[in-house]
Order: C-alpha cells, then structure tokens, then sequence
C-alpha cells in the first residue's frame, strides 16, 4: 500500500514539473522555447522573451499550480463536510456568489475611481462565498436529501451568475472587458504581488488542513461516532466550512470562478489511491488540482492560439463527465 | 455460592443521580437514578419510542440531562473533555455506517483515534490492539475485505471490535442486533457477553427481543415514561410487567417461554382441545389463526403447553402439577366438552397422571366429536 502511495506521489510531481516547463515554454507569442531556454540560463538578453517568461508566464504558471491546488483542496474538503460527493465551490454556488460580490466591488471600485487592492479583492470574494454558503447550510438544515441540497446550490449559483452578467452589461468602462475576461474565469494576468498575496493566503490556510486530516476521518463515520471518537464536531464544522469558503474565495478573487476542479480532481485522486484517507487524499488533492489547472491552462492558451480560452471552458470539458461518472458508478445503496 | 459480586464502591463506573432524560427542555424520563458495575450487562427493554436512546445518547455526550448529574468514574459527565471521554467510553450505534473506500481493518483502526497524535498515525501498540480487537471478534480472515461488501453479521462483528479496540471502561450498544438474523444476533450477544466478562467491560445496551435480553442480561431498566424500573431478569420479568411495559392489550408475553402470543379469539368456546406435554401448542396457533375461540384441558399447571393456552384459550383446566387428574377436574372437562361441537385429542401417550385425559377421550369418541384439524 505504501509503496502505491509514493508511487502516485512521486508520478504526480513528475507529470506537475512537466506541466510546468511546459507553461513556461509554449504559448502564443512568437517567443520560442529555445530563446526563453537562454533566457533563463542567461546566454541571452533577450528583453521581450525575459519578460515574457519572468512577467507573464512563470507567474501564470505559478498561479495556475497553487490556485488549482487550493481548489481541489477545497472541494475535498465539501464534499466531507456534506458526505456528498458532488459537492464542491462551484456546484455549491459558493465560487459564483463570490464572483457576484467581486464584480459589484470592481464595478464600484472603477466608476469610483478607487483602487482595488487584492486583499479587499479577496474579502469582497469571501463575504460572497459566505452568503450562498450559509444559504446552503440552512437548506441543508431543512433538506437531507443530497439531491436538493445540489440543486439549491446550482440554483444559487445561476442566480449569481445572472446578477453579474446584469451588472456587466450595465456598466460603462473601457475596463469591462477585463472583467468580462475574468468572470468567466482565467488566470491570464496574473503579476508577482499577486504570487505573494495567494502563496501567503495558501500558506495560512493549509496549515490548519493537515490538522484536519485526523477529525475528517473520524467524520466518515458519521457525526455521533466522531463525537464518540473525540472530535469537538462545532468546531471542527466550523474550521471546515470557514476554510474551504475561504480557499475558494481566494480562487475566485484571483481567477474568477473556476468550474469542475473541486469535484472531479478529488475523485480521481481517491481512486487512483485506492483510498480516502484524508492524511493521503489531501497533499494528493493539492497535487491533483495543480497538475489539472496546469494541463487545462495549457490547453485553454495553446488549443486555439492566440485566442485564449477562458479556463472553466476548459475545466469543464475534461471535468463533467468526471461527475457523470461518478454518479453512474456510485457504490450501491447509497443516495445522492 | 453467592451469585452476587461484591459490588463495592470503586467497582462503580458510572452512576446517574436523579436524572431527568431528555431533548433540550422536553423531559422524556423523570428522575432516574441507576448504576452500572465493572463487568455488568445492564439492558435497556422498553417500547419503542420510550427514551432507550434518549438515555444511551445523554450518557454518550451527545444529549444534556435535562436535570440530575451523571457520573462516569465519579467524575461529572459534562466536565469531562471530548477527549478524555473517548478512552472511557464507546458507543455502538444502531444507524449504519458508510464510509468510503475503507477496509475492515480501517474501520476498526478508527477506534484507536483517541490515542494516536494531532496526525492519527497509528502507532505499533495501535496497530496491536487493532489486531487483538479483530481477533476477539474472529475477524481476522476478512480484515482486508472492503467494509461495504461484507455481510450485516461481519459488520457487526467489526463494529464491536472498532468499539472494543477504543479500550473503553464503559461500552454502549444501541440495539445491536438490529438488522441481523437469530443466528447472528446469538453470535454477537455471545461476543458481548465474553468481553463483558473477559475484559471487565461495563455494558449498557438496549434490545427489543426480550427472550435474549432475559437471559443475557445481569440487570435490566425498564424505559417506561411514568415507571421505570431497574432490577434481574428474575425480578423483572413477570407477566405483568410485560404487559405494563409495552402496554399490551392485544396478544400476551410469556416469561417463562419468552415467547410472545397474539389476542385469544374471544366467544363461547367451539372445540374442546385436549392436549398436554406441548402436543397441544400448534393446534392452538392454529385455531387462533382461524380465529376459532375454544377451550382446553386437563393441563399441569406447568405443563408445556399451558402458557399458550392460557393466552390463547377461553377457559383452560388446570390439575395440580405431579398430580393425577382428579375426577372433579374430569368432571369440569366433561361439562364444557359438552358445549363444545367438536373436540380434538393431541395426546399420543397416556400415562398414570394424565389417565383422566384418556377418559375423555373415549367420551368423545362415543360422543362422535372427535375430529382431527
């Protein structure tokens, strides 16, 4: 067993490295591999391939690898908080809500005149995600069925996503484009201080989930038997909802919503494992989500070059019919 | 031999001190008080809806007592951490459990939750004592298997040795024969009641077969709302009892046989039955089924048959027992036979005591009522 984890481990930071240099060397500037090659190892002075690669697309990369971690992460750790395995930021209207928060922030900021910093780019995000998460949580209150709860949230999240459409279609700026750009997800544009700002975030946020590892696994078990274990379950409610929201808010902020990563990533990473052991499945999420997010944006700058593709175009593609099928082949007697 | 242990103070594991069980405000159970022993099985009958759970749950933490203190170790149950309280006490829940992707042997290494660090690496000693739960369980073959293909019995099975495995003083079970047949519920009360034993385990459960609760039971709790009632089995199983507890006004229990019967078809009787050594038991299920009121004798009072008829019959007589039928009992026979249409002889053997049953018999057969069912 052990060795199948490092295996998978070790298969999964090979194929992140080759993804990485990959970003690094493609994309859809005239720049070729060979000149951003003597960039870095300082044969050349090349001013538009240095920039390209020290301004554009390492950051890019960068952005692409820990926001794609955060959010698998974070729809890990949804789906155990409802025992529901479509569960995730997206389906759960929490990536849209905040992306709803986000625009009115931008559309206010910019007719305004006032800067938008990231950290109030992010709080705006997290409010947001908050709204439709307690807005899923009552329904969850009243609903125990699985099925419903979903619905509510893809409901929530329609809701959202028209009020944002709405308010872009009323707002006058040159600056629209971005945002347009940016509420259908991408992580184009990303510089260094936003590197600093999401890897301080990320930082903060994971510590606390290798401490989660140990009470999600009790949680499997249902609550009584993980209060009967141990865990102080009000707490550890809390830190799971309060974290995953605020991964996700944090995503949202820098890259818009970003579909289908929360689900389909910690799926294939349980069964590629052969395990749901949150102590394996979480670093493996993290792994998983960054080396999705990395072969997606690949693909959404490469495939059609140089149009760009927003990410969740492409996200979805390879990540729906990983939700359908995991709904064909649920292990039997269990409901949605 | 005095079947009583000595029970002394320090022998006490957990205590409830006029309790009042309940939901937040609501009181289910007014001012309770009971101790549970080192090596006790305390059982919890009672109908459904009575508050089983309800004082499972308060005494597992995850209800407040309404009113009263309950004590585990002589320390206030609601001053104890989370933590601390997963090494003296386990539960057994009655819902099913469905984690994903586990083994067996996972499922159980939860139990050792409490004792492993912040990351719940499991340490050799945890990884021995997962060992031995399985073992006492006999588990061992299939602890690779995946918890979600084996049977309702192996589940049991392993969740006994997950609740064990947590090392507890104080083990609380939750109708843990639900879902599974007599063979399996036989093997697991076993398995309780070895640990119980072997390991000076505390048990409380709650059951509803009462014929098992009586006989695996060192002390039983009635959970009724007005009376509850704590003693033996001895003490507490009697008909009346019985009938009290579940409120049972159609159908009878008997204690002695532990079997419980449905209402008496009720009217002036139309067969006369003559049984005697359990011969007459199915004739009387039969005639109950067809809903046929009828009389029966000459039984001993403990004959075999007479707790079913004396649930199912309209009139039953009865001799004294190691005594030959008198003629006065054959007299009262002969007299209901009379009103009778027909009459049915179970008896195959007769011998010095049961004689007048024979006399009868020939009075039916000259009488031309004799028939067979």
């Amino acid at each position: 067993m052990r060795k199948k984890y490092l295996f998978c481990f070790m298969g999964f930071t090979g194929l992140l490295i080759l993804l990485f240099i990959c970003n690094c060397f493609t994309g859809s500037s005239h720049v070729t591999g060979a000149e951003i090659l003597a960039v870095i190892t300082g044969q050349s002075q090349n001013i538009t391939a240095m920039q390209i690669f020290w301004q554009i697309r390492l950051p890019r990369a960068l952005c692409a690898l820990l926001l794609g971690g955060a959010l698998a992460v974070s729809g890990f750790l949804l789906q155990s908080f409802f025992h529901n395995p479509i569960a995730g930021p997206f389906v759960l209207g929490i990536s849209s809500s905040a992306k709803l928060a986000v625009a009115c922030l931008m559309i206010f900021c910019l007719q305004n005149q006032i800067y938008i910093s990231s950290g109030l780019l992010i709080i705006a995000a997290f409010l947001g995600s908050l709204l439709s998460m307690g807005f899923v949580l009552a329904v969850s209150g009243k609903v125990r069925n699985m099925a419903m709860l979903v619905i509510s949230g893809i409901m929530i999240g329609y809701i959202c996503s028209a009020l944002t459409d709405l308010l872009i279609n009323f707002a006058n700026d040159e600056n629209i484009i971005n945002l347009h750009n940016w509420s259908m997800g991408t992580f184009s544009g990303t510089d260094w201080q936003d590197i600093q700002v999401i890897a301080g975030i990320l930082l903060c946020l994971l510590i606390p989930v290798v401490f989660l590892a140990k009470p999600m696994y009790a949680y499997q078990f249902g609550e009584e038997y993980a209060q009967n274990m141990g865990v102080n379950i009000k707490l550890f409610r809390m830190a799971l909802i309060l974290i995953s929201s605020l991964l996700s808010a944090c995503v949202t902020a820098f890259a818009g919503p970003v579909s289908f990563v929360g689900i389909a990533v910690p799926h294939l990473v349980k069964k590629l494992f052969g395990t749901a052991q949150p102590g394996i499945i979480l670093p493996g999420t993290f792994l998983g989500g960054a080396v999705f997010c990395l072969f997606c944006d690949l693909l959404a700058r490469n495939l059609f070059a140089p149009t760009e593709l927003s990410i969740s175009t492409v996200t979805a593609l390879f990540g729906a019919p990983v939700v359908i099928w995991i709904m064909l082949h649920r292990e039997k007697g269990k409901n949605l | 031999m005095n079947l009583n242990q000595d029970q002394d103070q320090n022998q006490i594991k957990l205590q409830a001190q006029h309790v009042n069980f309940g939901y937040g405000k609501k009181i289910i159970l007014e001012n309770l008080s009971f101790e549970l022993h080192a090596g006790e099985i305390l059982t919890l009958i009672g109908a459904n809806g009575a508050g089983k759970s309800t004082i499972l749950k308060t005494i597992a933490k995850q209800l407040r007592p309404v009113a009263g203190v309950i004590y585990l170790n002589q320390e206030n149950l609601q001053n104890i951490p989370e933590k601390a309280l997963a090494r003296e006490l386990s539960v057994f829940l009655t819902q099913k459990i469905d984690p994903e992707l586990m083994t067996c042997e996972d499922v159980v290494a939860s139990g050792r939750y409490p004792y492993t660090g912040r990351l719940g690496i499991l340490s050799d000693r945890d990884r021995e004592k997962i060992r031995e739960s399985l073992e006492l369980v006999h588990a061992s073959e299939f602890r690779h298997a995946a918890f979600h293909r084996i049977s309702d019995g192996q589940r049991q099975r392993i969740m006994l040795a997950r609740a064990v495995c947590q090392e507890p003083e104080v083990l609380l079970l939750d109708e843990p024969t639900s879902f599974l047949d007599l063979k399996h519920k036989l093997e697991l009360l076993a398995l309780i009641q070895k640990l119980t034993r072997e390991k000076q385990l505390a048990v409380m459960l709650s059951l509803h077969e009462l014929d098992l609760a009586q006989k695996i039971s060192d002390r039983i709790l009635c959970v009724s709302g007005d009376s509850c009632r704590i003693g033996t089995p001895e003490e507490i199983f009697t008909d009346q009892n019985i009938r009290e507890l579940y409120q049972i006004r159609s159908g009878s229990y008997s204690v002695l046989t532990g079997s419980p019967e449905l209402a008496r078809p009720e009217g002036k009787p139309e067969i006369f039955v003559i049984g005697g050594a359990g011969s007459g038991i199915p004739v009387y299920h039969q005639l109950q089924r067809k809903q046929i009121p009828f009389a029966t004798g000459v039984l001993h009072m403990h004959d075999l048959d007479y707790p079913s008829a004396n649930a199912l019959a309209m009139q039953v007589i009865t001799e004294q027992d190691f005594e030959p039928i008198s003629d006065l009992k054959i007299n009262q026979a002969l007299q209901i036979m009379q009103t009778c249409s027909s009459v049915i002889c179970t008896v195959k053997q007769f011998g010095s005591m049961n004689a007048g049953n024979q006399i009868l018999l020939k009075k039916a057969i000259e009488t031309k009522r004799l028939t067979e069912i």
